[in-house]
């Protein structure tokens, strides 16, 4: 569809012939070599890992979080924070396609592409988000917990009904990067033989050796996919501090 | 809307004017004169593809193409220099100036021939299915319906399996498309897929490298033809070319070359 109003849109435009030759470049990649449907199927498969490697990033983040902040409220370091802070550091000091193709070809044993890719990003987000989620926490005031605990809440009830309510303000617009961030990262899946957006455009190059149109089309998709996130991101923002008084 | 056309249309131009094919323009000027050929000639590989090209030792690129070239340009009178990089991106680097010829064992067909010009062949390469050691179920490509079976992306043996492509020879695969053939291979070894189309020379070097594995499994399904691909329209420089190729072949130097780094054409061991 979107071949046919950019054929009408540049036949419209111009009669010069380079114009009608890119309209047949567009018309060609995306509706002769079937480009719609691969970048549908693509779309659903970028869409289906971020979303899961962004579960798995959010549990395993706020997870390690807590880890690490059994140092704050002991005051020292501790069993459980240490093994967070090697985690972190670990996955931080890698790159992310390294780890894909490890989690891939060796732990995987290049079984199950797909459900390597979920965990290798979602373990590799849940690192960042924990120090995000981390930050958050630590932000809100010390006195919320002294207050909370003198009124007679536990630890846990204080984080769950003071704490985290108020951070989740804090670690939001950090969060919503990490997301976005993530939804692009998981193009090097493509690396892997999963036909996400990014394979999808890179097999219509291997059968027309076009470049252009493919990738500007991959472009353009993943700014979609990346505009829709980051306005839902915002109006959720918006909502939270609806009663903000400052 | 009419500032969005304007918009487009100079970055069409730059496009345009960035890659110097308008298509219907002459091609006469590409290298800054309209008769001879140039001094020099950059010519684009993907250094990936043992025996054909590789990095030696010292990290050049090395192989049976690349001392194939520099003797065609020794004989026609360029020099040459070796761009290494991505095989997808090889054509469309040629496609935007950045490399002027393309040797990199790359078959000429008819779908490549409407976008650039190829010299006479110069090997004739047979495609065939690796499998694991103790894989009696695989004997030809017929065989690979309902299997599962990894390639290197944009390769003829990707494309021998691609249900509707015109040189498809097998209906109902299962194909993994990987960027190199080393990683189809791997997923070979580990099980992940039933069998790896993939030219027969590297396939002979990565049986050599894992020879309790892996074995390789001929077929005559699928044979073609390598040729050093340049921009439409290059009728000199293909010329010329073409002429070293012939003075090549003739006094048994592309029998040595093919003999020196191990390119044979023939399926035996």
């Amino acid at each position: 569809m979107n071949g046919l109003m950019g054929i009408g849109f540049f036949s419209l435009l111009s009669n010069q012939s380079w114009f009608a030759e890119w309209g047949g470049k567009i018309y060609n990649a995306w509706i002769n070599m079937n480009g719609w449907k691969l970048f549908l199927n693509g779309l659903k498969v970028t869409l289906g890992v971020s979303a899961v490697a962004v579960i798995i990033g959010v549990a395993i983040g706020f997870i390690l979080a807590l880890m690490k902040l059994t140092e704050a409220k002991k005051g020292k370091r501790t069993v459980l924070s240490t093994l967070a802070g090697i985690y972190i550091d670990i996955i931080r000091g890698t790159p992310s396609l390294v780890q894909l193709f490890i989690m891939y070809f060796i732990v995987f044993k290049s079984h199950m592409s797909l459900m390597a890719g979920m965990l290798a990003f979602g373990l590799n987000s849940g690192a960042y988000v924990a120090e995000i989620i981390r930050g958050g926490i630590l932000s809100v005031n010390k006195g919320q917990m002294e207050a909370g605990r003198s009124l007679g809440l536990s630890y846990g009830m204080t984080m769950r009904y003071v704490i985290v309510p108020q951070a989740i303000k804090t670690i939001l617009p950090a969060l919503g990067n990490e997301f976005i961030v993530l939804v692009k990262e998981t193009s090097v899946i493509s690396f892997i033989g999963v036909v996400d957006i990014m394979k999808s455009g890179q097999f219509l190059i291997s059968r027309t050796y076009e470049p252009f149109v493919p990738y500007i089309s991959i472009a353009v998709v993943y700014y979609v996919i990346i505009k829709i996130l980051s306005l839902l991101l915002n109006a959720f923002e918006r909502r939270l501090r609806r009663n903000d008084t400052r | 809307m009419k500032k969005f056309g304007k918009v487009v249309a100079v970055m069409m131009t730059a496009v345009m004017l960035l890659s110097g094919c308008g298509g219907t323009t002459g091609t006469s000027t590409e290298n800054g004169t309209s008769s001879g050929l140039p001094a020099k000639v950059v010519v684009g590989t993907n250094a990936e593809f043992p025996p054909f090209e590789y990095m030696d030792d010292n990290g050049q690129p090395d192989g049976f193409d690349m001392a194939l070239i520099k003797e065609v340009g020794k004989r026609a009178g360029f020099e040459v220099e070796i761009k290494n990089m991505d095989f997808d991106a090889l054509l469309m680097s040629m496609s935007t100036g950045g490399i002027d010829m393309v040797i990199a064992g790359m078959t000429a067909t008819e779908e490549k021939e409407k976008q650039v010009d190829f010299s006479d062949p110069y090997f004739d390469a047979k495609q065939v299915i690796i499998v694991k050691q103790d894989n009696n179920e695989i004997k030809t490509f017929d065989d690979l319906s309902g299997k599962k079976v990894a390639v290197q992306q944009g390769t003829t043996g990707d494309l021998s399996v691609t249900e509707g492509d015109p040189t498809c020879v097998v209906n109902g695969v299962d194909v993994k498309r990987m960027n190199k053939g080393a990683d189809a291979v791997v997923d070979l070894i580990n099980g992940g897929v039933d069998a790896v189309v993939i030219d027969l020379l590297p396939a002979k070097e990565f049986v050599e490298a894992h020879p309790d594995d892996i074995k390789i499994v001929e077929d005559n399904a699928v044979v073609e033809h390598y040729a050093i691909a340049m921009p439409k329209g290059s009728d000199e420089l293909k010329k010329a070319v073409n002429d070293a190729l012939a003075s090549i072949k003739e006094d048994g130097t592309l029998d040595q070359l093919k003999e020196q780094y191990d390119a044979t054409e023939t399926v035996n061991k």
